[in-house]
């Protein structure tokens, strides 16, 4: 880690950077004067209208449900099965072509399945979304299942360490970055799938209000929700995944 | 302090221990190795590098199960009872502090007086609440051996506890585990390739041959630990150099 200097003069960076796209943003729009491409100030008072109504917190709401929903889901099923695979050579024979399978069928074939065969339900959607996420955790979490130290093993059975002490204290920490990585990566793919499948079968969240709004061809809206949904994102990754794993590799970073 | 039945004598007999190499016909490790172990007493392995130590180690703490042979202890099978290990690495697991790495190989029934004893005695309280990555080997040893009798072991078993530490801090290291034989009843087995630490430390000394490994030689010390005097320690080794000298020469 460098000193505070360096990280306040990159954030300043950062901080320019926005400022001069959303000034380039200004100033297109002003030249086309067009419905299509709106300012960034017409944008923002859609926010704060749709904020003041209540129909903006709501729809998000929604969709950060499905979100948190679809990756708890896709995380428990993907790792249990990515640290099966990694531990055992059979298993691990046996599930592969499944697994190619499903890292190459389009989402959008999922979902449209999950639908077909479950009805427009909350579940079939959350599930459709999950599905579409369990590859990659797998494919993650079994090359760490696959790096696992045989001397740490050794250690569990030395001093016959229970099932779940052992899970807690030896297995899931080695696995820790393999987690972050899925997880990482599991964030920002599950909301976009969770978009689709909410324009395609759902009658509410952002999708839903996207979908709408498309019709309508009022850009305004769509970049409106669109902007305040990744803010969002951004927001989760900052405020909750980072300080997260900040503390669950606290005794690397003291180290170095 | 003593529960019943705490520490037994150990037997071990291995016939045969055989790893599979990669072009068919595998190497063996050890043949014929027999030997006991006397209840409440340390006896050294000693033999030269590569002579299969470690593999008798892992074999008698039921880590290895692939063999022809017998281990008991105290006439019942090793494996259910408890052990301490001492690894070779101090195998600590780094992303837990170092009183939880003891704390996690205690068994329920050791109390906290007791824990708190050992930690003062290894000269690593204070450091408790350190990782291991911030340890120093020496350090991160003495919490390896402290969370081997932590474990209230029937055996403890110790694998080349000195190695790659400076002389200083390998002699500070060895009288905390003189100390810790002494006061401690307790059956222990240290592997190492020093003669030197073996006379410091064990009651009895087994002379180990090179692959293959088996028995070449027995002996026990008569002086207690506690009375061996550096002049003592000296002329036992040189004894020991002699015996094998001459067992070479035949």
């Amino acid at each position: 880690m460098t000193g505070g200097l360096n990280s306040r003069s990159s954030h300043f960076y950062q901080f320019l950077s926005i400022a001069a796209g959303l000034l380039l943003w200004y100033v297109l729009a002003l030249a086309a004067q067009s419905p299509l491409l709106p300012g960034p100030q017409e944008v923002a008072a859609f926010v704060v209208k749709k904020t003041m109504t209540g129909e903006m917190p709501t729809q998000m709401g929604i969709t950060l449900a499905r979100v948190v929903a679809a990756f708890v889901i896709a995380m428990a099923i993907g790792s249990g099965i990515g640290l099966v695979m990694g531990q055992s050579i059979v298993a691990d024979r046996w599930a592969d072509p499944w697994l190619i399978l499903f890292l190459n069928v389009p989402a959008l074939v999922i979902i449209i399945m999950a639908y077909v065969w479950f009805g427009l339900t909350e579940a079939a959607a959350i599930g459709a979304v999950a599905v579409n996420k369990i590859p990659n955790v797998v494919v993650t979490v079994r090359e760490g299942a696959r790096a696992l130290d045989p001397k740490l093993d050794e250690l569990a059975r030395v001093y016959q360490l229970s099932g779940v002490d052992r899970l807690k204290h030896v297995v899931l920490p080695q696995l820790q970055p393999y987690f972050a990585a899925a997880a990482r990566s599991g964030i920002s793919l599950i909301w976009k799938i969770v978009l689709v499948v909410e324009l395609l079968g759902r009658s509410n969240g952002v999708g839903f209000q996207l979908y709408l709004y498309f019709q309508l061809f009022d850009v305004t809206a769509i970049l409106g929700y669109t902007l305040v949904f990744v803010a969002l994102m951004i927001a989760i990754e900052l405020f909750l995944v980072q300080p997260f794993e900040r503390h669950a590799t606290r005794w690397r970073i003291r180290h170095a | 302090m003593q529960r019943a039945g705490a520490s037994g004598t150990l037997r071990v007999r291995i016939d045969d221990k055989t790893y599979p190499g990669a072009d068919g016909d595998g190497v063996q490790a050890v043949r014929g190795l027999a030997f006991s172990a006397a209840s409440n007493s340390c006896t050294a392995l000693v033999g030269p590098s590569g002579c299969g130590k470690t593999t008798i180690l892992k074999i008698i703490a039921g880590l290895d199960r692939n063999f022809a042979g017998e281990i008991s202890l105290n006439g019942t099978e090793a494996d259910t009872s408890r052990i301490g290990f001492v690894f070779q690495e101090p195998t600590l697991l780094p992303w837990r502090s170092l009183e939880e790495n003891v704390r996690l190989a205690a068994t329920p029934e050791m109390r906290e007086e007791d824990l708190e004893a050992l930690l003062e005695q290894a000269e690593i309280a204070e450091f408790r609440d350190r990782f291991p990555g911030e340890l120093s080997l020496g350090l991160a040893r003495r919490a390896s051996i402290v969370r081997a009798l932590a474990a209230r072991p029937d055996l403890l078993l110790l694998d080349e506890p000195f190695v790659s530490l400076d002389s200083e801090t390998a002699a500070k290291l060895r009288r905390l585990v003189v100390r810790i034989l002494d006061q401690r009843s307790v059956t222990a087995l240290l592997v190492t390739h020093d003669l030197a630490e073996a006379v410091e430390l064990a009651d009895r000394i087994i002379t180990l041959s090179p692959r293959p490994a088996h028995v070449k030689s027995e002996r026990a010390l008569s002086t207690p630990r506690a009375k061996r005097t550096p002049a003592m320690l000296k002329k036992y080794q040189a004894q020991f150099e002699r015996a094998a000298k001459a067992a070479k020469a035949n």
